[in-house]
């Protein structure tokens, strides 16, 4: 039970001196974070509502592979990148390799998939009626897409405070793609797990604590958002 | 469309029992026994001696070794807190430290490497053929090139900081106050503040640390055996050089230690003791005596002759 407390107590200590080195790695992963979802999101949205709304070949196809991808582990796509970006690779000359670019191209590939499949499961749920009524009443093809938007607004607000959660949470990218520099690309996550290889678990468990501290912020945020949204 | 989902859902029952009985389907497996865990560091597993080494001892002895590698600190961390049987690793005075507390029964030397000082074959820092490893440190500081920190209490690292110390460089302390046993505790590492940005700190493996000393055209401090794997053991080898080596300071020596079934009963400490004593036999020194990477001897085998 002490390491439990001792990991509470050490992570109160932790915010409440403000301590440097936490504030940097806490900020650094806010921004990949923030960078990557937003990204994601102007990306999976449309791409979202492009395959809900048009009757193609190969559509169910699509959605099955995109389902698949929900479950890419980020190792898998850590690799992928690296072998791109890395001195050797294709994108080598660009220096690409344990940067802060790399990590948020690799979680961008990471949560695309979610924030599109959960789009159109958000769009496909609406009622066909809003979409032929708002056509019929002489609305052009933005305009449509705008009424669908806003009934379907907490379900793709939901697929992107998933996918923020996704990318925050995540380890393998990071580490992989990041190189876990300190000051550059240390994020709570990989810092976690290096205090883990270094033994001291107390203090990775506090940044544990931090890291959904954060995340509940930032889950606090949107809801006032949402809320908002509402009025 | 109502109709579809319907006999959607008459498909989707079997198919969600088939895929919840997969998921069971792990717990089947047999348990296994007459295997041990062996905590170890970076540096030996990925030199690829282990490979040599444990199977060599199973297929003696039958004994199995799981091997899990760390850094030093968490090695001797998984032996305090009996996660393992045996621990393996190159840190001496806390090896020492670890026995004297009781967390370990005996520690035998097996053998020794050395650490290297390597970089770009370019050499901006100019610290080719030198010997002196807190010189080549100054050198490294003054010139305006990257170093590449382990930075993860390691064996590797402690010694990097003990040669920063040697080399004179203005070095800052940077302590994280954590609580332990509900007491204060400061966790703090040293690192030489003139490189500024220059240094870079990544808290991973060897392994790691050389891809990325080769991806920035970096230098850093690694193990010779490491080193020569990554260099010459692959195709595409790195394209970094020893630049200084020789110096006394660099000298690596590695021990094996059974965690003391004193402090924890369950360990399996005859197999544990079996494996330290086989890694001083005859047979296994000559092993490591012959264990050469892309035809270079790695490491030099250390133990006194012991009666078996």
């Amino acid at each position: 039970m002490t390491f439990l407390t001792d990991s509470f107590l050490s992570a109160i200590l932790l915010i409440w001196t403000l301590n440097h080195d936490l504030l940097v790695i806490v900020g650094v992963s806010l921004k990949m974070s923030s960078i990557s979802t937003f990204a994601a999101g102007l990306l999976g949205v449309p791409s979202g509502f492009l395959i809900a709304f048009s009757e193609f070949r190969g559509k169910r196809l699509v959605i099955t592979l995109l389902n698949t991808l929900l479950a890419l582990p980020t190792v898998v796509v850590g690799l992928f990148v690296y072998a791109f970006i890395s001195r050797r690779g294709i994108f080598g000359t660009y220096d690409l390799l344990y940067t802060q670019k790399a990590i948020i191209i690799g979680q961008i590939i990471l949560i695309v998939p979610i924030i599109t499949t959960f789009t159109i499961s958000a769009v496909s749920r609406i009622d066909d009626r809003y979409r032929k009524a708002a056509l019929t009443l002489g609305a052009n093809l933005m305009q449509t897409a705008r009424v669908i938007i806003r009934e379907a607004r907490f379900a793709i607000m939901a697929a992107i405070v998933m996918a923020f959660g996704r990318v925050i949470a995540e380890v393998g990218i990071s580490m992989m793609l990041g190189g876990n520099a300190k000051g550059f690309t240390r994020t709570m996550t990989t810092a976690m797990a290096l205090e883990y290889d270094k033994g001291e678990f107390v203090l990775s468990v506090a940044l544990g604590i931090v890291l959904l501290c954060v995340s509940f912020g930032v889950n606090v945020f949107c809801n006032y958002f949402q809320g908002r949204s509402r009025l | 469309m109502d109709c579809k989902r319907k006999v959607l859902n008459k498909r989707m029952g079997p198919a969600i029992l088939i895929f919840l009985a997969l998921l069971l389907l792990p717990l089947t497996a047999k348990g296994e026994s007459k295997i041990i865990k062996m905590a170890t560091t970076t540096s030996t597993e990925n030199s690829g001696l282990l490979d040599v080494l444990i199977p060599e001892f199973t297929r003696e002895t039958g004994i199995q070794v799981k091997v899990f590698a760390k850094g030093t600190g968490a090695a001797l961390r998984d032996g305090m807190e009996g996660n393992v049987d045996v621990i393996f690793v190159h840190a001496k005075s806390r090896e020492a430290v670890f026995v004297a507390q009781g967390y370990g029964a005996y520690r035998l030397d097996v053998m020794h490497n050395d650490f290297v000082i390597i970089g770009p074959a370019a050499d901006p820092g100019k610290i080719e053929g030198m010997r002196d490893a807190a010189g080549a440190f100054r050198k490294i500081a003054a010139a305006k090139v990257k170093f590449i920190s382990r930075g993860d209490d390691s064996g590797t690292h402690i010694k990097e900081q003990a040669i920063w110390k040697a080399s004179g460089e203005a070095l800052k302390t940077e302590a994280t106050v954590i609580i332990k046993k509900s007491k204060k505790h400061a966790l703090s590492f040293v690192y030489p503040v003139g490189l500024g940005k220059r240094y870079i700190s990544i808290g991973q493996g060897m392994g790691k640390a050389l891809t990325f000393a080769e991806e920035k055209q970096a230098y850093t401090l690694t193990d010779r055996g490491t080193f020569f794997k990554y260099k010459y053991g692959r195709k595409l080898g790195l394209n970094l050089e020893i630049l200084c080596e020789g110096d006394p300071r660099l000298f690596n020596p590695y021990g094996v230690i059974p965690v003391s079934p004193k402090k924890h009963p369950h360990v399996k400490f005859a197999s544990a003791d079996r494996l330290a004593k086989w890694l001083v036999s005859t047979q296994a020194q000559a092993l490591i005596g012959q264990y050469k990477i892309a035809g270079r001897q790695a490491f030099f085998p250390d133990a006194e002759p012991v009666a078996e």
